[in-house]
């Protein structure tokens, strides 16, 4: 029976299938949202109010001629999109929302997994950084030195925002700091600066304006993806649904109390809390131009972080009073 | 590390064809070049083979954007060729008509700008908005592109009642939208971020290397031809020349919004003041043997037509000398120093219109990277060459 429902658990909800068509319905909610804020239809023609779009996108790019250039280190570049879509499904898998028990640790739910889902969610920049690194090309080459150019910006104050709420939880299991600010709704608002900090920073990590600079299309082409093409580009562009997925999931457990009941209201739960994180995200995407590099790390250093210090101030001078 | 990257011909961020290599230490640049010569057409040349009134369809089509630019700027040069004065309700109906085409160069290019700096919602929004005054234009004139509504003499169309009240009516949906513009493209802290302080080009700068139309005017130099030379009916009609002084592309961009306004309240007196009578006067079929220099001021800047007639019924030479050339040497001053995330920002800024600008062929040889420049006499001498002095023959004979 452990065997079924561990199977279950991987295969069917939340494994690959859910996480593929959940990625693709989030996928959909963006452009739909991201459309209508810009006073467009956005998809309209596959499926009812073009729900099925990003899934026809998918299979229309797998069909779809595969190029590897001559220059470019080839096992690297076909291994990479398929490496990249495996680690976000497994940080998809560390989220608490079904087959998790909040008194025993399971290998899904376990003490210190909100480390490892950040690490998880790290990963996918050192994918893209390599991918563009591995192409050869010039303007791949310069988005892969943006990606990490980035990553310096936006990483600690990242962490230190979503570590904030796991020490006045006192817990590094994500199961149980959701569980402790269920308990205690008010100490939830003390973490809204945080919230806010960390919805720039994912903003930042998917690479999503204003942050789209390794892939800012009128400055240099594709950025790192300039030479993927067909079923690579097509998982890669999976990989940053499942991702933009994950990372909404990590805000809405942290931050938004998690995904209690059973089976049915858990899966409830998860999609309007991933919605919101989502609309907000939409939001910041449809109001705000792309920035350069330079500035982004300005904005980190001189705002993001040491507000995120000083949130993390008030959080242990908070729990001192509690305790 | 430096090296060299190519941006053009082919790039998204360019809507024509044009090379510019940039040397880049990093994310700044060192050193740029711009190659031309993608898109000759040779219309000039064609256009000694045309008589006058069919260069009017020829000169129209220079260009997509400022398309009655080129048409007014060649009429207005051959109207003092042929010494006739166009009637007064002509006259103000062509400058209605340029004022209305400035208004949507304008409106384009912020949403450009927009979607240049990852501002795509400005984008949208800009351009949701130009298509108001793209409808004024096709109600007037019947096109959204090629208006064709000049003619040798005067223009081709005439404004009724009907026409005049919805084009004000439309104007005051314009005016709030642009206001609501002008707030957001300086204000949102985003957009300002990549706008300010980029593409610096100073006073002197601006004025020694010839820069014109905004780039000029947002480095501080109130220089507008519709100001300093009137052509047609600018003389009686009330407007302000529009300048900033942060020299980048901020100024620019406010210096394209201030103008939009100027243009709202130019469309609108000449709608109120429009004279009665005829719009044309029928023209002669020859020129007079003489030379005229044509100045107009099109949204990109000054442009400049140069017209030689020698008694028949066609040009003996046409030179077109577009605003976006005389921009190109500023463009290359503003891109150095700065970052490569800036250059499609700089080099949108002078709004830059290749097919009207290009003049020449270059070859590059790929191996050796060694240019030369080919004149249309010699590109005909080698394809004769080639031929060997015969006319091509037909590829497939009938029957097949």
């Amino acid at each position: 029976m452990a065997t079924l429902r561990t199977l279950i658990y991987l295969i069917i909800y939340p494994g690959l299938l859910f996480i593929f068509f959940y990625a693709t319905f989030a996928e959909w909610y963006d452009r739909k949202l991201y459309a209508r804020l810009q006073n467009r239809m956005g998809p309209t023609h596959t499926g009812r109010a073009g729900i099925l779009q990003p899934i026809a996108d998918f299979i229309k790019l797998m069909s779809k001629e595969d190029i590897v250039p001559e220059r470019a280190d080839r096992g690297m570049f076909r291994a990479l999109p398929a490496f990249g879509l495996a680690i976000v499904s497994v940080a998809m898998l560390l989220l608490p929302v079904w087959n998790y028990s909040l008194r025993s640790p399971s290998p899904t739910s376990f003490n210190g997994d909100i480390i490892v889902l950040l690490y998880l969610l790290s990963l996918p920049t050192f994918i893209f950084f390599m991918a563009g690194w591995s192409s050869t090309n010039l303007f791949s080459t310069v988005g892969a030195t943006r990606v990490l150019t980035m990553l310096f910006g936006y990483e600690v104050p990242l962490f230190l925002t979503v570590l904030t709420p796991a020490i006045l939880a006192n817990s590094w299991r994500l199961a149980e700091i959701a569980a402790f600010y269920r308990q205690h709704p008010l100490l939830a608002l003390l973490n809204i600066p945080a919230f806010i900090i960390a919805l720039i920073c994912v903003q930042a990590k998917l690479e999503r304006t204003p942050f789209d600079i390794p892939h800012a299309d009128t400055e240099i082409v594709g950025g790192t993806f300039t030479e993927y093409s067909g079923k690579k580009l097509a998982l890669f562009r999976l990989m940053m649904d499942v991702e933009l997925v994950v990372a909404a999931g990590l805000l809405a457990t942290v931050f938004l109390g998690g995904f209690p009941g059973g089976l049915i209201p858990a899966l409830i739960n998860f999609i309007i809390k991933t919605l919101f994180v989502i609309f907000l995200l939409s939001l910041l995407r449809a109001t705000t131009s792309r920035i350069r590099v330079d500035q982004v790390m300005a904005l980190s250093w001189h705002y993001l972080a040491p507000l995120a210090v000083f949130q993390l101030l008030i959080i242990i001078l908070v729990k001192g009073l509690i305790s | 590390m430096s090296f060299e990257i190519p941006i053009g011909p082919q790039h998204p961020a360019l809507k024509e064809p044009v090379g510019v290599r940039v040397t880049v230490d990093g994310e700044i640049i060192r050193e740029a070049d711009l190659r031309l010569g993608y898109n000759h057409r040779g219309v000039e040349k064609l256009a000694e083979q045309k008589t006058w009134i069919q260069n009017i369809y020829l000169m129209e089509r220079i260009c997509g954007i400022c398309s009655h630019s080129h048409a007014t700027c060649y009429v207005q040069g051959v109207e003092k060729l042929m010494e006739i004065e166009p009637p007064k309700r002509g006259l103000y109906i062509r400058i209605l008509v340029s004022e209305l085409e400035r208004v949507h160069s304008h409106l384009l290019w912020l949403g450009v700008a927009g979607h240049e700096a990852g501002f795509d919602s400005f984008f949208m929004y800009v351009w949701r908005d130009r298509e108001i005054v793209m409808d004024i234009l096709e109600t007037i004139s019947g096109n959204r592109v090629h208006y064709a509504i000049n003619t040798i003499g005067g223009v081709r169309r005439d404004l009724n009642e009907l026409q005049i009240k919805h084009i004000l009516e439309s104007l005051e949906v314009l005016r709030q939208r642009s206001a609501y513009y002008q707030k957001l493209g300086t204000t949102e802290p985003s957009f300002v971020a990549r706008l300010a302080g980029v593409g610096y080009l100073s006073k002197e700068d601006a004025i020694a290397l010839c820069a014109v139309g905004p780039t000029l005017r947002a480095s501080g130099v109130p220089m507008d031809v519709r100001k300093d030379d009137p052509y047609a009916v600018y003389d009686e009609v009330p407007f302000e020349v529009c300048t900033a002084d942060t020299c980048d592309v901020l100024g620019r961009t406010v210096v394209r919004i201030k103008e939009l306004m100027q243009s709202y309240n130019i469309i609108e007196y000449l709608l109120k003041n429009l004279p009665a009578g005829p719009i044309a006067v029928r023209p002669p079929r020859k020129a007079k043997p003489n030379e005229v220099v044509s100045r107009y001021e099109a949204p990109r800047g000054e442009n400049i037509h140069y017209i030689k007639s020698n008694g028949s019924d066609k040009p003996e030479r046409l030179k077109v000398r577009a605003p976006t050339l005389a921009n190109y040497a500023a463009t290359i001053k503003m891109l150095k120093n700065g970052f490569i995330a800036d250059v499609p920002l700089i080099f949108a800024a002078i709004d830059p219109c290749i097919c009207c600008a290009e003049r020449s062929v270059a070859i590059v040889d790929a191996r050796s990277q060694k240019e030369t420049v080919v004149t249309m006499s010699s590109l005909g001498q080698l394809s004769l060459k080639n031929t060997n002095y015969k006319a091509r023959k037909r590829e497939a004979e009938w029957p097949l």
